[in-house]
């Protein structure tokens, strides 16, 4: 296998990474998932051309000095494998958050969610007991779906 | 002695498989992964007793000589970290196992959870031991995709949704550790950390920088340091307590100790010390502000576990050898502490179904046992004088006023102030939760079962018992800091004839 670094190939890097950064900061997760990915694709590349290139590393076939530098290949290969590990799981994730709310969108987290609710109620945080009723607990309130919230114009 | 190196990651690895295979019989997959852990534990005893005394043990997994094959190193860091890290997974199993009923639904499929622990116990092993930089990168993945599988058990809609965004920070962490092992093999052809440490001397300036920033990014997001650290206080308190205790505990530890590891081993210097101490003093402000804010247990103690991280990195970005030691001690005093923390969370939990300071009250009445644990635990953690926690800060304030100067002065003054408002923040827990009138009654539910308060009882009793022996343990960790320093016995260990 030959793989001589030239521009092509770092300028084939910096877009696969590029694209998977910005899709990277996508909310919905199966886009997420694609640029995890793309990511992963790129620094595979990236590994494989931080070795020497040459022929296929078998004694007595190749000489020493033509032969391709192997701990990079073997580094991406461990690397493919939990690369498909991790995608196959989020994978999962994005399912079940689809299967729970019908949605595969990450919502806010809490401290977003009270921080809303409190900017609506034109409110400032109070004392130091929390401040807050417990009707207002996040953990007590649904928040409305995804779909419910664009259905409302909300999202 | 060397052939017991790998077993602290080969018990854990045959454990999970045996636990596998038992999924249907309950009581010997405890009985395995109870004693798997157990003997795991002896080990790392016997392994700290060796560095200590006959310096690192080196294991070359296949008989291949280092530079070429994988390397197991334990020397008295490792030793030090497998010790601590043994004894907090192994308590907090038994809590788990105590538990057992409460994790039980209908759609829990709970026979993952024993092989899942003992991967991720395998994982901050081999991270620990690890002696090249890919070895650790695969040691991070291990214990990153059982912690996957752990914060998301159950796959309930609050976990899901916390679980996806843990998972995709680490997953853009382990990204970027990936991209800097990439660099660093292309630029110096090895990624033996001792090989390395010899080769990164002949590097130009600037590629050097370059890769330590990178390597600090990867793990800074895995230690939760200030501003890499949003992920944490919003993933953590959702998933199980005897999860969120041992992740508390040991996960972001092992991003501390991979610093430790790499900012002394590699680029030794004082570099990014400013560096470090900025972002040091940064993460122990902010996330203590945060706990201030908070009313939720759990996610207050999140961040206070932020918070504390800022102290360890305190001690590192000093780069001297008493604040390597301080560091190092305080590593070890908080796995133990913070762990403790939320097992106790977790009981209250258990007793009184909520978390949240608002509802919570009276319970010093209820439980005086519970009320015993949470305030030596929460007293350890402010640094009240007898308790290790006090020795930790009085070490790494000592270590930056022994440097002086404006920066190391200013984090003096932070670690203090930061102190200071742990301190506030447990009495305030405490004067909610324990001392006023309860404002709701707390409906007395069955007895907390024995294991899980034992559990917790001899994780506050280890965290007590840091005092007795820290005249012993302050060796062990000068020793470590030393050796650390100095980076001979590390590098001569692991290449006996010199570097190739």
């Amino acid at each position: 296998m030959s793989a001589d670094a030239n521009l092509v190939s770092f300028v084939a890097i910096g877009v696969l990474v590029g694209c998977g950064v910005t899709l990277l900061l996508e909310r919905s997760l199966s886009r997420v998932l694609l640029g995890i990915i793309l990511i992963g694709n790129g620094v595979n590349l990236l590994i494989i051309f931080g070795g020497r290139s040459g022929r296929a590393p078998i004694a007595g076939v190749t000489e020493p000095e033509r032969m391709s530098d192997t701990l990079p290949q073997a580094m991406v290969l461990t690397a493919i494998v939990i690369t498909f590990g991790f995608t196959a799981f989020l994978l999962a994730i994005s399912y079940r958050s689809w299967y729970l709310t019908g949605d595969d969108e990450v919502p806010d987290d809490l401290e977003d969610q009270q921080i809303v609710r409190r900017a609506a109620r034109k409110e400032v945080s109070t004392a130091d007991l929390g401040g807050e009723p417990p009707e207002s607990d996040p953990e007590q309130v649904d928040v409305p779906a995804p779909w419910q919230r664009r259905e409302e114009g909300l999202g | 002695m060397t052939a017991l190196v790998p077993l602290p990651v080969l018990l854990p690895l045959l454990g999970a498989a045996l636990t596998l295979l038992l999924a249907k019989w309950p009581v010997p997959q405890r009985v395995v992964s109870v004693s798997c852990l157990a003997t795991t534990l002896v080990v790392a005893v016997l392994l700290l007793v060796h560095a200590y005394r006959y310096g690192p043990a080196v294991v070359q997994i296949g008989a291949w000589p280092a530079p070429v094959g994988i390397v197991l190193v334990a020397d008295q860091l490792a030793a030090l970290m497998l010790v601590v890290s043994s004894a907090v997974t192994l308590c907090v199993l038994l809590y788990s196992i105590g538990q057992g009923q409460a994790e039980t639904g209908e759609s829990a499929p709970l026979a993952i959870f024993h092989p899942t622990y003992l991967v991720l116990t395998a994982g901050v092993t081999n991270a620990f031991l690890a002696g090249d930089l890919f070895n650790l990168f695969v040691s991070f993945e291990m214990l990153l995709a059982a912690s996957f599988v752990l914060i998301t058990l159950n796959g309930t809609r609050l976990r899901i949704r916390t679980g996806s965004t843990y998972v995709v920070v680490n997953v853009l962490a382990s990204m970027i550790f990936l991209i800097s092992v990439g660099l660093v093999y292309a630029a110096t052809g090895t990624l033996n950390l001792a090989h390395l440490a010899a080769r990164f001397d002949g590097l130009p300036e600037g590629v050097r920088l370059s890769l330590q920033l990178m390597l600090l990014l990867a793990f800074g997001i895995k230690a939760a340091v200030f501003p890499l650290s949003a992920w944490l206080p919003d993933s953590y308190p959702t998933a199980p307590a005897p999860v969120t205790a041992v992740f508390a505990g040991l996960l972001t530890k092992v991003g501390v100790y991979a610093i430790i590891r790499t900012q002394t081993l590699l680029f030794p210097g004082e570099q990014a010390g400013k560096l470090l101490m900025v972002v040091a003093g940064l993460t122990m402000l902010v996330g203590i502000l945060g706990a201030v804010a908070q009313s939720d247990l759990k996610r207050l103690f999140s961040f206070t576990l932020v918070s504390h991280i800022g102290y360890m990195i305190f001690g590192v970005g000093l780069s001297t050898v008493a604040g390597l030691v301080g560091a190092i001690f305080y590593v070890v005093h908080h796995i133990t502490i913070q762990t403790t923390l939320f097992l106790v969370a977790g009981l209250i939990e258990q007793r009184t179904g909520s978390t949240d300071l608002r509802r919570l009250g009276g319970l010093a009445r209820v439980t005086p046992l519970l009320g015993v644990l949470f305030f030596v635990s929460a007293m350890n953690l402010a640094g009240i004088p007898p308790f290790s926690g006090f020795l930790g800060k009085l070490g790494l304030l000592q270590a930056g006023v022994a440097v002086g100067g404006v920066l190391p002065w200013t984090l003096v003054a932070v670690g203090t102030l930061t102190s200071l408002l742990t301190l506030y923040v447990a009495s305030r827990v405490w004067n909610l939760a324990f001392w006023r009138t309860p404002c709701q009654t707390v409906e007395p539910t069955a007895p907390l079962p024995a294991l899980t308060v034992g559990a917790t009882v001899a994780l506050v009793a280890l965290g007590v018992s840091l005092t007795v022996v820290a005249g012993p343990l302050f060796d062990v960790t000068t020793g470590a800091a030393v050796d650390l320093r100095d980076r001979t016995p590390y590098i001569h260990a692991v290449l006996p004839d010199g570097p190739p």
